[in-house]
C-alpha cells in the first residue's frame, strides 16, 4: 500500500505544470491517468486554425488518493491554449464528474483556465454547461467537488462559472476568479472602466485575497502544493449536498453582499467596510498576517 | 415575433407576467389547465449581479412552494455585464447561483424549458438558457459565445478568414444553426404554427439525462464529446473494479 503522503518538496502552484501539481498534490505514486496522452485524444478543431494540438488537450484526468482516500482529480494545463475548454478537454472533465457519481468518490478540480477556447467556442460553451450540470448532480449525490485556484491562467470565463458550482473553493493570492477578463472589459467598455495594464487593480479586484475576503472562496493558502493539499484534505470533511436550504442560504449571502458592498467603487472600500485596519496594506501582507487581518471577512459558511 | 406575440401564442388561456427593467416574471396557464412559471431576461440586455440575484430568488421561491409546476425561461439577452463593479462583487458566483437554482428546480421535480427568442452570449447564455433541461429556440434567435469581430481581435485572424472557416465547421462561429448542430438546442419551433402545442410536446418529453453531447454527435457538429465522456466513465469504473479485486 502506498503511504498517505505526498512528495514533501516545496512546489510553487503558480509555476508548476498540471502534471507537477497532481504529482505533488495526491499521495505519492497513487495517480493513474484516464485517457492519457499516449492515446492522443487531441482537439479535432485546432488544425482548422493551423494551431498545434496537445496529446492530452490541455487537461489531465484520473484517479488517485488523498490522505489515503480514493479521489478523482482533474488538472488543467494553463500553458496550453490558456487552459481553455474545448470539446475534448471539456468532455474529459464531464466524464470524470459522471464517474464520481457512479463510484461515489470526491472530485478535485485544479483550475487553470482563461475560459472557453474560442477556436471551438460552441463546443467549449456547451462543455461548460454540461460540466456545471454534472457537478450539481454529483453534489446532490453527496459528493464533494472541490475547486483549487492558483494557476497562471487564473479561473476566468466559463471556468469561473464552473468554480461557482463547486462545493468548496481553495485559493492562493495568485488565484484570480472573474467572468470577464481585464482585457475583455477594457476592449468592450473602455480603459476608463478597467485598465487591464494596471496589474494592482487586476489583483485587488479579481485576486484570491479579495475573493476570500468577500466569501467568494472558502480557504486561502500559500502558493504551495502542500498547502493546497492540506486545505483539500480539510475541505473534504465539511458539509456535503446541494439542496434548497443550501441555495437559499447562498441567496441570502449574495443579497447581503450587494447590500453591504454594492456601492463600493473599489476593493479597498470593501475591505474598509469589513473593518480592516489598514485596507491599503492588504495586497502586501504575507499569508499569516493576511489571515489575521481577514478575521472579520464575509464567510461562505457552506452556503455555496 | 415580439415578446407579446410570443406570449400570446404560448398561452392562449392567459398569463399574468410582469416586466421589471430587463426582467420578466409571472405565471400562465397551460392548455391542460396546469400552471407554468415564466421568467426571463429580455430586450437584449446584459445579465449582471443585480438581475441574476432577482431571477435566482424567484426560482428558489418556486422550488420552496413545492408546486412542481414547469418553469419556462425566456431569453433575449446580451452577454454577462462587463463592468468593474460586477466583477468586484463576484459576478461568477451570481451567475452560477442562477444556474444552480435552475438545476435545483429540475432536480426537485420542476420541468425547466428555456426558450431562446433573441440573442444571448457567453456567461448570460450559460446561466440561463443552458441551465434548463430542454432548450428550444424561435427562428431568428442568435446565440453566440463571442461575435466574429471580437473573435477576430482575440485570434488575430482577419474577419474574412474567420468567415471562410465558419463555412467549414459549426464548432466556433455564432448562430442558431451552429448551436443546433453542436447539440445545444433541442429543437427550433415553427413560429407560423401556435406555440402552445409545441411547448406541450416539449413538456411531454421524458425527464432524463443530459443528452446534448449525444445530439451533437448525431447532428455532426460535436462528434467527440459524448464518446470521450462515456469512455472516461467506463475506464474509471473498470479501474475501480481492478483496484478492488487486485
Amino acid at each position: 500500500m502506498t503511504t498517505a503522503k505526498a512528495d514533501n518538496v516545496s512546489l510553487s502552484w503558480y509555476e508548476a505544470s498540471a502534471r507537477q501539481r497532481i504529482d505533488a498534490f495526491v499521495d505519492a505514486g497513487s495517480f493513474a491517468e484516464l485517457i492519457g496522452p499516449e492515446l492522443r485524444e487531441m482537439s479535432p478543431h485546432l488544425a482548422i486554425f493551423d494551431l498545434p494540438e496537445q496529446f492530452d488537450d490541455g487537461i489531465v484526468v484520473g484517479r488517485g488518493r488523498l490522505d489515503g482516500v480514493p479521489v478523482l482529480v482533474a488538472a488543467q494545463e494553463g500553458r496550453f491554449m490558456g487552459g481553455a475548454f474545448g470539446e475534448v478537454h471539456g468532455a474529459k472533465l464531464t466524464g470524470l464528474l459522471r464517474a464520481a457519481r457512479a463510484l461515489h468518490q470526491d472530485v478535485l478540480i485544479l483550475f487553470d483556465t482563461g475560459g472557453v477556447r474560442l477556436q471551438e467556442a460552441n463546443a467549449g460553451e456547451l462543455a461548460i454547461a454540461e460540466i456545471m450540470r454534472a457537478v450539481i448532480e454529483a453534489r446532490r449525490a453527496g459528493i464533494h467537488v472541490l475547486g483549487l485556484i492558483g494557476g497562471r491562467a487564473g479561473c476566468y470565463g466559463g471556468g469561473s462559472l464552473i468554480a461557482g458550482t463547486c462545493s468548496r473553493l481553495i485559493v492562493s493570492e495568485q488565484g484570480r476568479i472573474s467572468v470577464s477578463g481585464p482585457e475583455v472589459i477594457e476592449t468592450n467598455k473602455g480603459i476608463e472602466e478597467f485598465d487591464s495594464r494596471d496589474r494592482a487593480l487586476v489583483w485587488r479586484t479579481m485576486g484570491g485575497k479579495h475573493r476570500y475576503l468577500i466569501g467568494g472562496a472558502d480557504a486561502f493558502v500559500d502558493d504551495e502544493a502542500l498547502a493546497f493539499r492540506q486545505a483539500a484534505i480539510d475541505a473534504l470533511k465539511t458539509m456535503r449536498g446541494c439542496d434548497v436550504a443550501v441555495l437559499e442560504a447562498e441567496q441570502k449571502r449574495l443579497e447581503r453582499r450587494l447590500q453591504r458592498f454594492g456601492e463600493a467603487a473599489d476593493a479597498v472600500e470593501i475591505w474598509q467596510a469589513l473593518g480592516i485596519d489598514q485596507p491599503t496594506g492588504i495586497p502586501a501582507l504575507p499569508t499569516a498576517a493576511f489571515l489575521r487581518a481577514a478575521s472579520n471577512r464575509e464567510n461562505a459558511d457552506d452556503a455555496r | 415575433m415580439t415578446l407579446d406575440d410570443t406570449l400570446a401564442s404560448l398561452f392562449p388561456n392567459g398569463s399574468k407576467i410582469a416586466t421589471t427593467g430587463a426582467m420578466i416574471a409571472g405565471q400562465a396557464i397551460l392548455p391542460d389547465g396546469g400552471p407554468v412559471h415564466v421568467l426571463g431576461v429580455t430586450q437584449g440586455q446584459p445579465l449582471g449581479v443585480d438581475e441574476a440575484i432577482v431571477l435566482a430568488g424567484r426560482v428558489i421561491e418556486i422550488v420552496k412552494s413545492g408546486d412542481r409546476a414547469p418553469i419556462l425561461v425566456l431569453v433575449d439577452s446580451a452577454s454577462q455585464r462587463m463592468s468593474k463593479r460586477d466583477e468586484l462583487l463576484g459576478l461568477s458566483e451570481y451567475l452560477s447561483h442562477l444556474a444552480k437554482s435552475l438545476l435545483l428546480a429540475e432536480a426537485e421535480g420542476h420541468r425547466t424549458v428555456g426558450l431562446l427568442y433573441g440573442g444571448s452570449a457567453a456567461g448570460a447564455f450559460i446561466a440561463t438558457a443552458l441551465a434548463t433541461a430542454t432548450l428550444v429556440a424561435l427562428p431568428g434567435a442568435h446565440p453566440a459565445v463571442m461575435d466574429l469581430p471580437s473573435m477576430a481581435r482575440v485570434t488575430k485572424l482577419p474577419i474574412d478568414v474567420l468567415k471562410a472557416k465558419a463555412e467549414a465547421t459549426p464548432v466556433f462561429a455564432p448562430g442558431l444553426d451552429n448551436m443546433m448542430q453542436t447539440g445545444g438546442i433541442h429543437v427550433v419551433w415553427n413560429e407560423s404554427a401556435p406555440l402552445a402545442p409545441q411547448l406541450a410536446a416539449v413538456l411531454r418529453r421524458p425527464q432524463g439525462q443530459d443528452d446534448r453531447a449525444r445530439l451533437g454527435a448525431e447532428r455532426g457538429g460535436r462528434r467527440k464529446a459524448a464518446e470521450i465522456a462515456d469512455r472516461v466513465v467506463t475506464l474509471a469504473a473498470a479501474a475501480h473494479q481492478g483496484a478492488q479485486h487486485g
